[in-house]
């Protein structure tokens, strides 16, 4: 018994002889279990479905996928006798899209579309996080809105654009203010959660330490709401697309929206179409540069936890 | 300021807490006397539940006692003091701060200039060997790496007294042993004075000069057991040691812990 006791010290005795070479050797377990769990993935493997596919392939695989898409959206419907004005052909689209451009002036609308986005995401995020800081920061204030910000958290926020209307007319500003309202309310609800579950014991620390309030909410609680405010950031990127387009449709006589139902009162059914294909587009740019914004920022989270 | 011999005094020290029901008090820990002399590593030891971490809340001036007092260096602790530094069984540390930047943590309330905080960061870093991951985020650490930097940044403040509450308790058995001695060496080598509030019975026994009995809640102190061991600057010595299973077995007998098993 003793003996095992004493061989035990002698080896973890040597690990401790040399300090620097044991930090190395407690690290080397983490990759040992991290190549451990690699290499346990070929067992499922066995099956051959499940086998992890090459990037290429992958790749292959999507682009196939959406070429099929776009020649069946190019050949099934005329073979079908569905009219052009129902749905229009994939170079329907690509026709009128060089129409647009050159005969409606659509780089207005389109540059009109993204102002707009992205100045109701950059203000509604701003203000979002804002508010969730302050109401994270006092309790009362907290409870005393609390009942409220549920209630217009709820309230379908699109369904004031033609309230915005009425009050400031047909200007950017209705467009602007339901963007604003409908990217808020995910980051606020998303920055108070985080702030509300900030680790009790990192604020014991920063108390421990002296720290004033300001201190304990910049040092601590800011960055520890990152991953929070950046998931909030990714709603509110592809919602600030529905805010401007809502706005758009209701009023106004610029930007996607408006060419939407312009097209619509014109049944020009290829001119609808093209304009969801660009808000789209401008949605995942949008999104993208939230993406690579997060990358940048919760670069000390390591991969497969994000 | 009156002159004392210790570094921490409790005097008589009682904490109750209101249960959750809003109205029935719970003492967590009651009459609480002891102290602890510079240079000096008394184990505080008891049954979950029993008031420890309590102490140590109190001990940090995060908590204030209902009754008795707790003095440091002669003087009341009334609140958050800049002479505690307290870690605890999380290491804490912040994921999105480098190594370094967290042991400046600490000392980023005081007023200190940018290049000190960064020397004595680095000094820290280095009496806890770890001088090579200063740029390191703490996930690219393990375990034992991670809880190294937490009393690196524990001991920049140079505090009077070091509080560890359960600071190995996460950690598999090897790296604990490793750990236990590495900490031992850094606190013997700068004559730190240090609480250590644990459950593990052998730690208290191989890593400090005293210890200290806790009963179950209400917490009270109902024994006080001085080590006489060589070897404080290495537990791996003491563990190998006959008499550390003799302190061990009256640990048990005082917590009445074969009684419970059966």
């Amino acid at each position: 018994m003793s003996s095992e006791i004493t061989s035990a010290v002698d080896r973890t005795g040597t690990l401790g002889a040399e300090p620097v070479d044991v930090a190395k050797r407690h690290a080397s377990p983490q990759h040992a279990e991290a190549s451990a769990g690699v290499a346990e993935r070929p067992e499922h493997a066995a099956l051959p479905s499940r086998q992890a596919p090459s990037r290429l392939s992958i790749l292959l695989g999507s682009l196939g996928f959406g070429l099929v898409f776009l020649l069946a959206w190019q050949f099934v419907p005329p073979a079908l006798d569905v009219p052009s004005y129902i749905i229009p052909t994939v170079t329907d689209l690509v026709h009128e899209f060089a129409r647009m451009a050159a005969r409606e002036n659509l780089a207005v609308h389109v540059l009109s579309t993204v102002t707009v986005a992205v100045a109701g995401f950059a203000a509604g995020s701003l203000l979002g996080a804002a508010m969730g800081y302050i109401l994270g920061m006092s309790a009362l204030i907290e409870k005393v809105l609390s009942p409220y910000i549920l209630g217009l958290q709820i309230a379908p926020k699109v369904a004031f654009a033609p309230l915005f209307i009425m009050w400031l007319g047909y200007n950017s500003w209705p467009k602007l203010i339901v963007t604003i309202l409908v990217v808020f309310f995910p980051i606020l609800v998303n920055v108070l959660q985080s702030m509300k579950t900030v680790d009790r014991d990192l604020i014991n620390l920063a108390r421990a330490y002296s720290m004033h309030r300001m201190q304990i909410f910049w040092k601590i609680e800011v960055p520890a709401s990152m991953p929070a405010l950046m998931a909030g950031l990714r709603i509110g990127a592809t919602l600030a697309v529905i805010g401007v387009t809502v706005g758009e449709l209701v009023g106004g006589n610029t930007g996607l929206g408006y060419l939407i139902t312009f097209g619509e009162g014109q049944a020009n059914t290829a001119m609808v179409f093209d304009a969801i294909v660009l808000l789209t587009i401008i949605g995942i740019v949008l999104y993208g540069a939230v993406a690579f914004l997060e990358a940048r920022v919760l670069h000390y989270i390591p991969r497969a936890l994000r | 300021m009156r002159k004392t011999a210790s570094v921490l005094d409790l005097i008589a020290v009682t904490k109750r807490f209101t249960a959750p029901d809003g109205v029935s008090a719970l003492t967590a820990i009651e009459r609480v006397s002891f102290d602890v002399r510079p240079g000096e590593f008394v184990a505080v030891v008891g049954p979950s539940g029993c008031g420890k971490s309590t102490i140590l809340n109190l001990v940090a001036g995060l908590d204030r006692p209902n009754e008795g007092r707790i003095q440091l260096n002669g003087v009341p602790v009334t609140g958050p003091n800049p002479t505690v530094g307290f870690m605890l069984q999380k290491d804490l540390l912040l994921p999105w701060r480098k190594i370094v930047h967290n042991v400046e943590f600490g000392l980023e309330a005081r007023a200190i200039s940018r290049a000190e905080r960064r020397a004595r960061a680095l000094r820290e870093l280095q009496r806890c060997r770890l001088q090579d991951f200063a740029q390191s985020y703490p996930y690219q650490l393990s375990g034992g790496m991670r809880q190294r930097a937490a009393l690196a940044r524990t001991l920049a403040i140079e505090p009077a007294i070091v509080l560890l509450d359960e600071p190995f308790s996460a950690l598999d058995a090897q790296t604990k042993l490793i750990l236990q001695k590495s900490f031992a060496q850094t606190i013997a080598s700068s004559a730190i004075t240090t609480l250590l509030i644990t459950h593990d019975l052998m730690e208290a026994v191989i890593m400090s000069d005293r210890i200290l009995v806790m009963s179950e809640r209400p917490g009270r102190i109902v024994e006080e057991i001085p080590v006489d061991l060589p070897d404080r600057d290495n537990p791996m010595a003491r563990i190998a040691a006959a008499r550390s299973r003799e302190y061990v077995d009256h640990l048990l007998a005082s917590l009445h812990l074969q009684d419970k098993a059966a």
